[in-house]
């Protein structure tokens, strides 16, 4: 993995030094809270409903044991003994305290850790296909890219103060599990008929108060103009950009105002005039990154495992874990396993200090150390023999952690809600604990099948609930909460935003429209299909009428 | 004027904390001081906004509340769930009005209950 260089060590030191500075200044009175402010939030550092909130950046979801070891320690010594993984790939602490806070960063940086560019109007961490390195599908691995753009926008001084947050999004595969559409720039990897890899360049996609897809404004752009091409987008946003209204400052809005052969054309216009000049990645730059990321030192196996395959045929309950959270290697006699941290009943996302040390330790003697955050809210390891797979099963049941529902209707994406977040219209996390509890049965769960529940708990949509197969939205209706219903939404290649279905239900009973949802996808599917191709051939009608009845109120 | 009282979050830990009768500030909505008119209300913003400038809190403000029997119950669903901390996590929230205060209370246990599989 990537690995701070001197240059890196000296920054966050120097980071940590000043905000310990303000911190005191703050406490002292030198500084007000409007002072304050925006330099905490330069640190992660949010103020919730209860307390503060620290959000520590994972570059493209990536860790090693040291550092998921270090995030344990930091959440029971400062915090209150768990964390919350968000669908940014951070991790959130709920409880510091303001004076802890210096001391927490020193520690996060003693493992090249950070909370920068977690706020604030700059280019926020590059978020990566949770699989890189090791998808059977995978062109290139996206953490190498994701590290370019990292290197290049760092305290980029010329993009530190855009218009709005800026987010990218970066795949490895053709198929997209970065959910690339939805940002405001996404990059898939692909190869071009010459063999030569490069990108999609999608822009102005985003959830949000306005969510768009994306738009290709590049069918297929050499790796090595990356950092140029970027530049020039970055450059028309940065001049042409909305700066006086706030919900209108996303480059989303500028794309769709200008029109998207415009838009377009003005960005290849500004790449032909800077690219001669512009500091792009010589294909030495982008090997020396890669050497960071080179594999680990697989075993050589073949692709079978007698081992696995005896211990999938004597356990069914192995069995129905490997058909869920496995995915195929592109390394023969390995696994990538994906934990779920969607116990039925669970906190989408929480794990305790204890869960993340066994993550660590079973990372350390089985995956070569290493552990991704998935935007799903779920941890995985990349690296696993097909051998060792029963093992690290058998690890995480003993531990209450292998729930086997990976894409199921109970791997709920959930944002903090109205339980922390001080913007939130309604709870979040009860409703998909309580959606959870309701198709507890494994059965069904499979009956049910690929079912993607997203909730928000606020326009801000952190819940990605546009683009659930079933979206929950939260709203507050005279200071009560109440959930909109939207369906047929999809953050894949094949991206779509789901379509309002109609007036919202109260929160003692969104649970039972979902499950109304439900039956009325298993009465109408055909063979093979899951929910969103039904509801994609069918339409919004039948569902509508399950909910309202043929007069929808 | 429906009844208001004044809540801020403190500033050494963000905690929820509400302007209380006796002129301080107390974790336990039933403690605090309930106005019932524009005046009064001004008047324990002023005071609260001094509490800014001495650092104790941050952000006051006022809200609705209503005197049910012998309790105090915010409103709104937010301050619902401020006044008792998120109701997700039954270790992590505050204990009715008048506990013995966050740090000795049960409801700080730091072992965790949610269900696992
Ligand atoms: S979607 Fe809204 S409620 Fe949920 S975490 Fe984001 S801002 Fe908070």
């Amino acid at each position: 993995m990537y690995v701070y260089d001197e240059y890196d060590r000296t920054l966050v030191a120097e980071r940590v030094a000043q905000f310990r500075g303000q911190v005191a200044r703050r406490l002292s009175g030198e500084l007000s809270e409007d002072e304050f402010r925006p330099l905490r939030l330069m640190n992660g550092l949010y103020m919730q409903l209860h307390a503060y909130m620290l959000r520590v950046a994972i570059p493209y979801g990536t860790l090693s044991s040291v550092q998921m070891r270090q995030l344990a320690m930091i959440a029971r010594k400062y915090d209150k003994g768990y964390g919350h993984f968000t669908t940014r790939q951070n991790i959130q602490y709920n409880w510091p305290k303001l004076d802890a806070v210096p001391d927490i960063l020193a520690d996060l940086a003693k493992v090249e850790m950070h909370a920068h560019q977690t706020s604030g109007n700059c280019i926020r961490n590059v978020t990566a296909d949770q699989y890189a390195g090791a998808a059977a599908d995978e062109i290139e691995d996206a953490r190498i890219t994701s590290e370019v753009i990292r290197q290049w926008s760092t305290f980029h001084p010329e993009f530190s103060f855009l218009p709005r947050k800026f987010k990218i999004a970066v795949t490895g595969s053709p198929h997209d599990r970065a959910a690339i559409k939805v940002h405001d720039i996404g990059l898939r990897t692909i190869r071009n008929d010459h063999g030569e890899v490069g990108y999609e360049v999608v822009v102005g996609g985003g959830l949000g108060r306005t969510p768009i897809v994306g738009l290709t404004i590049r069918e297929f752009l050499p790796k090595r103009h990356l950092l140029s091409y970027l530049e020039a987008i970055l450059r028309v946003y940065n001049q042409e950009g909305r700066r006086d209204n706030l919900f209108k400052a996303r480059i989303k809005i500028l794309v769709q105002s200008m029109g998207g052969t415009a838009f377009t054309e003005k960005v290849e216009a500004e790449w032909r005039a800077i690219r001669k000049d512009a500091v792009d990645f010589s294909s030495e730059d982008f090997a020396r990154i890669a050497a960071q990321f080179a594999p680990p030192r697989y075993v050589t196996s073949t692709a079978h495992s007698a081992e696995f395959e005896a211990a999938r045929l004597a356990d069914k309950d192995f069995e129905a874990w490997c058909r869920t959270n496995l995915a195929p290697h592109k390394q023969p006699g390995y696994a990538i396993v994906n934990i779920s941290l969607k116990p039925i009943g669970g906190v989408p996302g929480d794990a305790t200090a204890e869960d993340m040390e066994l993550f660590a330790k079973i990372a350390e003697l089985w995956s070569f150390s290493a552990i991704r955050v998935t935007h799903s809210q779920n941890l995985v390891l990349p690296y696993v023999r097909l051998s060792d797979v029963h093992a690290v099963w058998q690890a995480l049941r003993g531990a209450g952690l292998a729930a086997p529902n990976i894409d199921l209707i109970t791997d709920i994406i959930s944002c903090p809600g109205l339980d922390y977040c001080n913007l939130a219209n309604a709870r979040s996390i009860p409703v998909a604990q309580r959606i959870s509890e309701r198709f507890a049965s494994l059965d069904r769960q499979y009956d049910i099948g690929e079912l993607k529940i997203k909730i928000s708990g606020c326009i801000n949509a952190c819940g990605h609930h546009h683009v659930g197969h079933i979206g929950l939205l939260g709203v507050d209706k005279k200071g009560e909460e109440f959930y909109q219903i939207t369906l047929g939404g999809s953050a894949d290649e094949n991206a779509s935003l789901g379509t309002l279905v109609g007036p919202a239900f109260s929160y003692d009973r969104v649970v039972d429209a979902v499950e109304t949802l439900v039956e009325t996808y298993v009465t109408k599917r055909q063979p093979g299909e899951i929910f969103l191709d039904t509801y994609r051939r069918l339409g919004v009608a039948p569902f509508k009428e399950a909910l309202y009845g043929s007069h929808p109120a | 004027m429906a009844q208001h009282v004044v809540t801020a979050n403190r500033l050494g830990d963000g905690g929820v904390v509400y302007l209380s009768t006796a002129g301080g500030w107390t974790e336990w909505l039933s403690e605090a001081d309930i106005v019932d008119s524009d005046a009064d209300e001004a008047r324990l913003l002023a005071i609260a906004e001094r509490a800014v400038a001495a650092r104790l809190v941050v952000a006051p403000y006022a809200i609705p509340v209503e005197r049910q029997g012998a309790s105090l119950k915010a409103l709104s669903q937010r301050e619902r769930i401020r006044a008792k901390g998120p109701t997700i996590h039954p270790q992590f929230c505050k204990p009715e009005a008048g506990g013995t205060g966050l740090e000795s209370s049960a409801c700080m246990s730091t072992t965790n209950t949610t269900a696992h599989w």
